[in-house]
């Protein structure tokens, strides 16, 4: 409470007053209030559709209030675009992990973003599987230790990381392609301020947005919460920079 | 009544269209009919062929062994369907570009320089209507004025400069066979019937 | 000319089209009220997605060429979450590719119509007719416990009119529902009627995903990861399997009355088999026909009394003998069962079918 007793903070309408399944210290759980307060702040809660993909977010439906679907692996955009086309008055977003969106449902990614299929992607980037434990992901970084690198990740054999958002973004039917983190304070803040453009985006009919969250795994990279949040800031965001990669002439106009 | 018609050419021939104009005459004359035609990469340029019936009842079979009629318009056309045709059944052959003859007794063939017959019509890619015209000179089994019925209730608008051209190719074939008149060289109508 | 003239067509309802079996699929489902297509481009059922291309947009309907059958099966499920009637059309190799999607929306309970123009396998195989699919479509195909209902037409007129009936089977069942036909029956130009233009109607359908507005939200999902959770949910889709066998069995005879002889064939190969059973009842040979229509469910009960009057069955399929497994469920082998089939992409001639029925009756060279 402040000093005349107004109140400055509870749960968002849209998140769902449960105790979520996420490993402490996971960024998961802060991208999902985000979502949700923007969802909130837009008045949408109640033409929003969310779907959820498999990995560690598979049960995301349990937190959030709105209709939700869930989709096979990697199938997401697919799904939105099924839902958007005949109900283009809905709200439709995605979150998907790296294994889900760059690796086995990259095709529906790269072509629901060149139909610039008006719905928004929130892509939590961690550079691991988490929910099969740890193994190496489209996104991890060369060098990295996984269960399935375990003597790190040597492009020459196990190829290069896919960055996504260098990717994507080259696509015409793509309107929002911007890269955040959540490591720290100020990084939250723009997180939320890119969640809450790419919604609006999405709502003005702009076509296709997504927003890479660069997040962590302190369970399977084996590391304390506060490590993980340094290795994000030092290794992950030197492979992955920060930034917009594609921001459309009218996106600049949004209120 | 019960036939069933193969018509067979390299691919772009019209064989299918052909075929078309019999199906769609059937249905308008209240008979039940079918139209199958090859497809896939016949369509390229390779041999294409479709297989009508006009029946007075429910059609089983679409698919047929020997046909009761056969439209042939070239080579490996005359080879592969002469020796399928019902005994009593009519082979129509585009003489301009098979030069074998059929030497089988139990059937009816007609020798027509169809593409000759369409060059001097102004277009030599109605080959096929002045065929299907030498058919139905010979068998009537649909009436010829039906097919021009057919020809200006079906052809889509932007095709519908070919109606009257076609139904001069079709006349011309009905003409060809019925008058034994050639063109630039002798009639050259063979009855075998056995 | 000799012969009768039709008097007037079965259900003769606007006006006889001649039209292609493919393009008659995609009409009748724009007639059902489908409001949502998605596929991909294969051969030979290309012809639904360009006449869907034209038509769905022509009428303000949700069409996408969808990036795979993988893209095009999910986009059916989006769409049929918000409780639209959607559809996909495919070929053998698409439908495999399907397999994933299905599976998910028959445990999530989601009703669609998936159509497969059947051809040559395995693999590439070709593009020519072929029942090479009847395990996959019969038997579940992906993953899990399911059976998709599981219609099989054997003329345009016939894949019309299961093709409507199905958008009404899937909403009844809340289920996807099949129709199996093959490259012969898309290609195929045959005269058809339609019943009128159906505006797309929504029937209530308080669990689609539509916005939760003035109610709980709605969750859509095949997820169930405590194990009696998932067994209750597999008990919903057994019961719901149980009631589609109760009700939806169909199928069509021919000359069955005194038949020592019974041909069972299906689709294509059912009518091709009609022409062959004709042509023996003609020449004095005590034959008939069964043709199953409804393959999920098949005609168990049927095909067991048929067993016990007839002397013998000749399987008839474009395949190495696949619905001979369920006709030797059905009839628990009480009568020799001979089989007669074609593969890769053959498709058998009525004389083949009457020499195999000649050699039968004991009349035959």
């Amino acid at each position: 409470m402040s000093e005349d007793g107004e109140l400055v903070f509870r749960r968002p309408a849209a998140l769902s007053d449960v105790v979520t399944h996420y490993c402490p210290g996971c960024m998961h759980g802060i991208v999902h209030r985000l979502i949700a307060e923007v969802i909130d702040e837009l008045g949408i809660r109640e033409r929003t559709v969310g779907i959820a993909p498999v990995g560690c977010s598979v049960l995301a439906y349990h937190y959030f209030e709105c209709d939700f679907a869930e989709a096979a692996h990697g199938r997401a955009p697919a799904m939105a675009t099924g839902i958007k086309r005949t109900h283009p008055e809905l709200v439709v977003f995605t979150y998907q992990g790296d294994g889900d969106l760059a690796s086995i449902g990259t095709n529906e990614l790269i072509h629901a973003a060149a139909r610039g299929e008006n719905i928004t992607v929130v892509f939590i980037n961690n550079a691991v599987y988490g929910m099969t434990g740890g193994q190496m992901a489209p996104t991890t970084l060369p060098g990295m230790v996984t269960t399935s690198s375990p003597y790190g990740r040597d492009v020459k054999r196990q190829g290069y990381p896919v960055r996504v958002c260098e990717l994507v973004s080259q696509l015409d039917g793509t309107a929002y392609i911007v890269r955040r983190s959540a490591y720290k304070p100020a990084e939250i803040r723009k997180l939320r301020q890119a969640l809450k453009i790419a919604f609006q985006v999405q709502m003005a009919e702009l076509g296709f947005s997504l927003v890479e969250v660069v997040s962590n795994c302190p369970t399977n990279w084996g590391m304390t919460p506060k490590e993980s949040l340094r290795f994000v800031e030092e290794r992950m965001i030197a492979y992955y920079p920060l930034g917009d990669y594609r921001v459309r002439d009218e996106v600049k106009t949004l209120k | 009544m019960h036939e069933e018609v193969i018509i067979s050419g390299f691919g772009g021939q019209g064989a299918l269209f052909a075929g078309q104009l019999l199906a769609y005459t059937g249905m308008d004359e209240g008979w039940h009919v079918t139209w199958i035609p090859s497809y896939g990469p016949e369509m390229r340029g390779g041999t294409a062929h479709c297989v009508v019936i006009i029946s007075d009842d429910d059609i089983g079979s679409p698919v047929i062994r020997n046909p009761t009629i056969c439209i042939v318009m070239n080579p490996p056309s005359m080879e592969k369907y002469e020796p399928l045709v019902k005994p009593g059944g009519l082979l129509v052959v585009n003489s301009t570009l098979v030069r074998t003859r059929s030497e089988r007794g139990d059937i009816e063939v007609v020798y027509v320089p169809a593409n000759d017959l369409a060059a001097e019509l102004g277009n030599v890619r109605m080959a096929n209507v002045v065929l299907l015209g030498a058919m139905l000179g010979r068998r009537e089994i649909l009436p010829i004025e039906g097919i021009k019925r057919t020809l200006e209730r079906h052809l889509p608008a932007e095709r519908r400069r070919f109606i009257e051209p076609n139904k001069r190719a079709l006349d011309r074939g009905v003409e060809y066979v019925r008058k034994q008149i050639g063109v630039g060289e002798p009639a050259r109508l063979e009855e075998q019937v056995g | 000319m000799v012969g009768t003239r039709l008097s007037g067509w079965k259900g003769y309802r606007t006006m006889k089209i001649l039209m292609k079996g493919n393009e008659a699929i995609a009409e009748a489902a724009i007639r059902a009220g489908c409001e949502a297509y998605f596929g991909y481009p294969i051969t030979p059922q290309t012809e639904v997605l360009e006449y869907m291309a034209r038509r769905m947009t022509e009428l303000g309907r949700a069409f996408v060429q969808a990036e795979s059958e993988v893209g095009a099966i999910n986009m059916v499920y989006g769409a049929a979450c918000t409780g639209a009637r959607a559809m996909t059309t495919t070929s053998s190799p698409g439908y495999s590719l399907m397999q994933e999607g299905i599976s998910y929306m028959a445990m999530s309970f989601v009703p669609c119509v998936i159509v497969n123009i059947m051809r040559g396998g395995p693999g590439l195989g070709n593009i020519q007719p072929s029942q090479g699919d009847y395990f996959q479509m019969t038997k579940g195909g992906g993953h899990g416990d399911y059976h998709l209902l599981s219609l099989a037409p054997s003329t345009v007129q016939e894949t019309v009119d299961l093709i409507i009936e199905a958008f009404d089977l899937a909403d009844k069942y809340r289920q996807p529902v099949t129709v199996i036909a093959d490259g012969l029956i898309g290609q195929i130009m045959e005269p058809v009627e339609f019943p009128d233009l159906k505006e797309p109607q929504r029937p209530e359908r308080p669990w689609a995903l539509t916005g939760a507005k003035g109610r709980k939200k709605n969750v859509i999902t095949s997820l169930f990861l405590d194990a009696h959770e998932l067994e209750r949910e597999n008990l919903k889709l057994q019961a719901i399997i149980a009631q589609i066998k109760a009700n939806e069995v169909r199928y069509a005879e021919y000359w069955l009355d005194g038949a020592e002889i019974v041909v069972i064939a299906y689709g294509t190969a059912g009518r091709i088999a009609q022409t062959a059973v004709k042509r023996a009842r003609e020449q004095g040979i005590a034959v008939g026909l069964f043709r199953p229509i409804s393959v999920f469910p098949f005609p168990y009960d049927r095909l067991r009394e048929i067993a016990e009057t007839a002397q013998q069955l000749l399987v008839v399929e474009m395949s190495a003998g696949q619905m001979l497994e369920d006709v030797r469920l059905a009839t628990c082998n009480r009568v020799p069962i001979s089989f007669y089939g074609r593969m890769g992409g053959v498709v058998p001639l009525p004389e083949e079918i009457l020499d195999k029925i000649k050699g039968l009756a004991g009349t035959g060279s």
